[in-house]
């Protein structure tokens, strides 16, 4: 019951403190959804987080008052749009704490982002022979593009092993780390375990040995203050609609002399400065990795997003997220049955877990009919389900306008499914 | 509980996904064939023993949700002594039974499988009551591809 750490919440919260979070929640308009005739409980933040107002309202603004193409019209709506589509990405560098604006790429999400790296970065440093390190908790797309490349390059993919807990094994990882290695990428978070990595540890090892590093900050960023100088990572990705932003938009931050040397990912508008059917010449950064009309209305969204967050605080955040893991880990582990998959040292708000004898789809649907929204399945990461000995798990995940009594909503209805199983 | 739960996990589908049965391998198969659910991670082997066009003997092996534990539990003891024909259709009434197709709600061939009416108010779970079947499909079949839900 009792918080481990002193935070800036009241015991039940929503009472008193500067984080109020009934206040917040009052920004969120889905959160008064009724499912099934039931408050909706919504503990899916991992595969998607719900969108404040102040989100919505910039994007219906954008569509309403200000809906033109970007960086090319002399029409007065023409400067406007592309004056928000560039506040949005000096928000997102102030951010995360990037040098330059130019670092900043807006890509449709985190996987656009990590095939961004592969293709462009990958494709022209990456030979025969050579060696990439991932690990075991990677999503599928920090994985996938990375075989890719692979198979066509005839290099090998490293995998970084995990311990039973889901902690990272650190001297593995340098055990892996040789001549050969030409990259390093792992998820700053895992999506199924909640496992923070030592990702300035491992950094600073790779680049010990010149080896640069992207971290797929895709559950990260929602949660935890990213500061990619302070990191000192190459590249960053991260997908606006797991912060509170809209679907479709997502950042890739890089390195700028990294970028400056890589060839464009895709052709097309925009990414050029003058074409002739002889020879094409590129536009500067971050253009050059922005071909076609990119998702305006929803990078507009995602600054705004960045904004509220900003305005709530991510150590706020952070510190209440932290009490409602301690609150929770402690409710479902007096569960009989129930084992929770991932208890890494440092977490995230993630409770993963499988209850004896009944499968993870079985409990999705009866806690949906409870009005709770979890996610039941393999998660995106089968090679970690595999390495666990399971094929899926009950996942919640929380957001910041999650409460406990959310929690005890969830408990109520894990021994739902506990009564209907017998 | 409510209502919609009560239809879906009915006790005999509570039963067969607690304790299946014919679950295990087949080493009279003739035939066989994977099916796998990547959404959920479920995975079922039906085997087949045919004697001409008549299922002889057919079992299964897997690890799923307690409705595609028992969808596959219940089709292979019906299915026993049917005709390959017999199968097919069997499979395609009790597709529209739990796709929620009205009229064919009151087959009398459908026997047991009529507790999984329920799922039609769950479309999300309809693959996993359909799963053994489009496995079981493919080893009549004998293509010997692996069955994907999606």
């Amino acid at each position: 019951m009792k918080a481990t750490r002193e935070v800036l919440v009241s015991e039940k919260p929503g009472e008193t403190g500067s984080f109020d979070v009934q206040k917040i929640r009052e920004d969120f308009p889905i959160l008064k959804e009724i499912v099934h005739g039931k408050p909706l409980v919504y503990l899916d933040n991992a595969a998607t987080s719900q969108k404040p107002r102040a989100v919505i309202d910039a994007t219906m603004r954008y569509y309403s008052a200000d809906n033109s193409n970007i960086h090319r019209g002399v029409h007065v709506l023409s400067q406007r749009a592309t004056q928000e589509y560039e506040d949005a990405r000096v928000k997102v560098q102030n951010f995360i704490n990037a040098v330059h604006s130019q670092e900043i790429i807006f890509v449709r999400g985190t996987t656009e982002a990590i095939n961004l790296v592969v293709n462009s970065y990958g494709r022209s440093n990456v030979r025969g022979g050579d060696e990439i390190i991932i690990t075991t908790m990677e999503h599928h797309s920090n994985i996938v593009p990375w075989q890719i490349l692979c198979e066509e390059k005839g290099a090998k993919l490293r995998v970084t092993p995990i311990n039973d807990e889901g902690d990272l094994i650190f001297e593995e990882f340098e055990e892996l780390l040789n001549e050969r290695t030409k990259f390093v990428s792992l998820a700053h978070v895992s999506n199924a375990l909640g496992t923070i990595n030592p990702v300035r540890r491992i950094i600073e090892k790779a680049h010990s040995l010149g080896i640069p590093v992207l971290l797929d900050g895709a559950q990260a960023a929602p949660h935890t203050k990213i500061d990619v100088q302070a990191l000192d990572c190459d590249f960053y990705a991260f997908s606006g609609h797991k912060l509170f932003g809209p679907t479709g938009v997502g950042v890739l931050f890089g390195k700028s002399q990294l970028l400056e040397a890589m060839p464009p990912y895709q052709g097309g508008g925009d990414m050029i400065a003058t074409v002739t059917f002889e020879k094409t010449t590129y536009n500067t950064l971050p253009y050059k990795f922005e071909a076609g009309t990119p998702n305006i209305a929803g990078t507009i969204g995602l600054g705004a997003a960045v904004d509220y967050v900003n305005q709530i605080g991510l150590d706020n955040i952070a510190n209440y997220e932290h009490e409602l893991l301690t609150y929770g880990t402690e409710a479902l582990s007096a569960i009989p049955g129930l084992r929770l998959i991932g208890t890494a040292k440092e977490k995230a708000s993630v409770f993963s877990f499988v209850l004896e004898g009944i499968h993870p789809h079985d409990v999705g649907t009866i806690l949906d009919r409870e009005g709770i929204a979890i996610r039941t399945g393999h998660h995106c990461t089968m090679p970690l389900m595999n390495r666990l000995g399971i094929p899926a798990t009950s996942r919640a995940s929380l957001a910041f306008y999650n409460t406990k009594d959310e929690i005890d909503a969830l408990v109520a209805g894990i021994y739902k499914v506990k009564e209907v199983f017998g | 509980m409510n209502t919609d739960l009560q239809e879906l996990y009915q006790e005999l589908i509570l039963d067969h996904g607690r304790r299946p049965r014919n679950f295990h391998r087949l080493e009279a198969a003739d035939r066989s064939a994977e099916g796998y659910n990547p959404l959920c991670g479920d995975k079922v082997k039906i085997y087949v023993n045919m004697d001409e066009e008549i299922v002889k003997d057919i079992s299964f092996e897997g690890a799923g949700c307690a409705i595609s534990t028992a969808s596959a539990s219940i089709m292979t003891e019906i299915l026993k002594g049917k005709t390959r024909a017999e199968a097919e259709r069997l499979f395609e009434t009790f597709h529209d039974l739990v796709t929620g197709k009205p009229a064919k709600l009151d087959s009398p061939e459908l026997g047991k499988l009529e507790v999984f009416s329920g799922v039609s108010e769950f479309p999300m779970r309809v693959k996993c009551a359909t799963l053994s079947w489009h496995t079981l499909h493919s080893a009549l079949k004998g293509n010997g591809a692996v069955v994907s839900t999606e």
